[in-house]
């Protein structure tokens, strides 16, 4: 389990991209502090801006997106200052290392996958030849693939999608990295893959003491994986939480919307709950709550005024005017409070 | 149950790929029957074969052995034009990636009534429109959309539109290839909804085939759970959760997450061992072990489950 320490801190970042002249606000003044050791799971719907978010604690954003404002302090040095590539490569990968959603185009087809992991040890730890390929052979024996020597000369095509994100995988870890992002590492795999690949991250988190930031729609993963979880709406975190405190006791009415849309939530017969509308228009400036007009219940003000952080518990706090003590008062829906008795009685 | 009309009827099929030394199997000694009126899901990895057996019964893929009987008719092999025609009416299909499905050079106009225009199956072209604007607001779209291209939905837009093209015309049986898997989680509930509502309006049948279990829950009457091409159980949805037989279908069931944290971390994973089945003496067969549940085994394994069964040890 996470101790308190903060291994990294955003603090108000703000990235724009600017697309044919206009610009679009991703992220909006968006804070979040990595404990270390931790599972964080950052969940949102398409859009929500939670890949862009932690793709700028690499320097990955795209070429025309910007860091314009805010901090992040990675081991007592602001990152989002950082310009060049060159600052980028001493954190990139050797110290926050990613794992893509797709392992059909994240690794190179033209390559043998040894030589892949291998490449990244070079790169990375400055070790060079029979040396690096005998820590490639390891990596490739630690993260589950039966028979390294021979694996190791294959090419990528050679390889099953589970067998594959393995590969990401390895490659990812293979520089002892102290924060792994993995975003959606197992959309693209079927249920029993994915629940070997989710423990293997498991066993190398526990061996190689790593935080790791699962970026995820899929509550069910969340539920499994994750220490903490951030939720995130229109390019802002609105609720963040222990697992248990989001699941059973959850105040933004977003996150209500997205746990009570779950089917396991449904009755058979019975229409789903759905979210009405669409996200909002990042080009936009947004005013108050950016829920607020998908939202029935939305109070006045929610369409005036943007709602600061409540804290709900020491550990959990939810971007909505409805914990504001002058709030009238609003009950969680019956769906999210009978949650843990209904997931209870099935099997 | 046996007084209920079988829309479609699955006998033994298999479907073969390649020839000679290439020949792969892909489906076989598949047996099932889906009733009117009834949502019926196929459940398994990527290459079990699941989306082979819907393209067997729409006709795109032939089939090698075996028959498909639809409304009591052959439809497999080689049938009359006015049947095949008939099929291609009645058996529509929606496909799993809305990104990829739809013609981005055509209008929404075109898209939706390419099946109509194919068969002629309208009097002029003010009732063409009329046709595509019905169909368009069936699924919750805005009749002026018809004049756009795909590129400007979103989505969950873009599978309305797919299914908007498989309603108009008019079938009894739509074949949901995944139809859900490439959308976001909210507007999934959404699509999921409106597949329920259609169902009821027009009387639809559907196959269903996906990979999430949660979701196949939701929306199925019967299940059946396919591994490497061969269907190794088949029951009621909440009986298969409830009563798993198979060891495929146990493990499947316990590598599905559940939106519960203190549940998911007392779980224990399932794996399964194919090589635990020893068919070399015993044959397996596709047996009623109770009524509406079926599971494939040998008389040896199918006696380990009636056990199971009379103890109640799930």
């Amino acid at each position: 389990m996470a101790n308190n320490e903060v291994i990294l801190s955003a603090r108000d970042v703000e990235i724009q991209f600017s697309l044919r002249g206009r610009k679009l606000t991703a992220i909006r003044k968006c804070s979040l502090d990595l404990h270390k050791g931790e599972t964080l799971a950052i969940v949102g719907e398409s859009g929500s801006g939670k890949s862009v978010f932690t793709k700028s604690f690499l320097g990955m954003l795209d070429a025309n997106g910007k860091i314009i404002g805010g901090s992040i302090m990675y081991d007592g040095v602001d990152i989002s200052q950082y310009t060049t590539e060159k600052e980028w490569m001493t954190i990139r990968g050797k110290k926050i290392a990613m794992v893509m959603q797709d392992p059909m185009t994240s690794l190179n087809p033209l390559k043998k996958i040894g030589k892949q992991i291998q490449e990244s040890i070079e790169i990375n730890q400055g070790i060079k030849g029979p040396e690096a390929k005998k820590l490639a052979l390891e990596m490739i024996a630690k993260v589950g693939i039966p028979d390294p020597e021979k694996r190791y000369n294959q090419y990528p095509h050679e390889f099953s999608g589970g067998m594959r994100q393995r590969v990401v995988i390895a490659i990812a870890v293979a520089c002892h990295p102290d924060i792994l992002i993995c975003d959606e590492p197992t959309t693209a795999l079927d249920v029993t893959i994915q629940a070997q690949i989710l423990n293997l991250i498991r066993e190398l988190q526990e061996e190689l003491k790593m935080t790791v930031v699962y970026i995820t729609h899929d509550l069910g993963v969340v539920a499994n994986v994750a220490d903490r979880v951030a939720v995130m709406y229109a390019g802002q975190i609105v609720e963040c939480g222990l697992v248990d405190e989001i699941f059973y006791d959850a105040w933004h009415p977003y996150t209500w919307a997205l746990l009570s849309s779950l089917p396991q939530l449904g009755v058979k017969g019975e229409p789903l709950p759905t979210i009405e509308g669409t996200p909002p228009n990042l080009f936009n400036t947004i005013k108050g709550d950016a829920f607020a007009p998908r939202n029935k219940q939305a109070l006045a003000i929610d369409f005036e005024e943007e709602p600061p952080f409540f804290n709900v518990t020491e550990t959990h706090i939810a971007k909505t005017w409805y914990l504001d003590p002058r709030a009238p008062k609003i009950e969680q829906p019956k769906s999210i409070r009978m949650l843990r008795e209904k997931m209870r009685e099935r099997r | 149950m046996s007084e209920r009309e079988k829309l479609i009827e699955v006998k033994d099929l298999q479907i073969t790929f390649g020839s000679g030394r290439k020949k792969f199997v892909a489906v076989d000694h598949v047996n099932f029957d889906i009733y009117k009126g009834e949502t019926f899901s196929l459940v398994g990895e990527s290459g079990s074969g699941k989306t082979t057996i819907g393209r067997a019964i729409t006709r795109i893929n032939p089939v090698s052995a075996g028959e498909i009987y639809f409304k009591g008719k052959k439809i497999s092999g080689k049938i009359s034009r006015e049947l095949d025609l008939e099929v291609i009416k009645k058996c529509q299909m929606i496909f799993q990636d809305p990104m990829a499905s739809l013609n981005e050079r055509a209008k929404v106009d075109y898209i939706v009534s390419e099946g109509l225009i194919n068969h002629h199956l309208y009097k002029d072209d003010q009732d063409r429109e009329n046709k595509v604007q019905a169909a368009l607001r069936e699924v919750g779209l805005l009749p002026e959309f018809a004049s756009r291209f795909p590129h400007e939905f979103s989505g969950g837009q873009r599978q309305r539109i797919g299914i908007a093209r498989a309603l108009i015309m008019e079938p009894e049986f739509v074949v949901a290839d995944e139809p859900i898997s490439a959308l976001d989680v909210s507007i999934r509930a959404q699509v999921l909804n409106l597949l329920n509502e259609l169902k009821k309006s027009r009387g639809l049948t559907y196959l269903f085939i996906a990979h999430d279990l949660s979701v196949v829950r939701f929306i199925s009457d019967r299940i059946a759970v396919i591994y490497k091409g061969r269907i190794v159980e088949l029951a009621e949805a909440e009986e298969l959760f409830l009563h798993p037989l198979h060891p495929y279908t146990q493990a499947l069931l316990s590598a599905v997450p559940i939106p519960d944290p203190e549940r998911e971390k007392k779980k224990k994973l399932l794996v399964y061992d194919p090589s635990v089945h020893d068919y070399s003496q015993d044959g397996p067969v596709w047996e009623e072990i109770l009524p509406g549940h079926f599971v494939w085994g040998n008389q040896k394994e199918l006696e380990g489950y009636r056990k199971k069964i009379e103890e109640g040890n799930f």
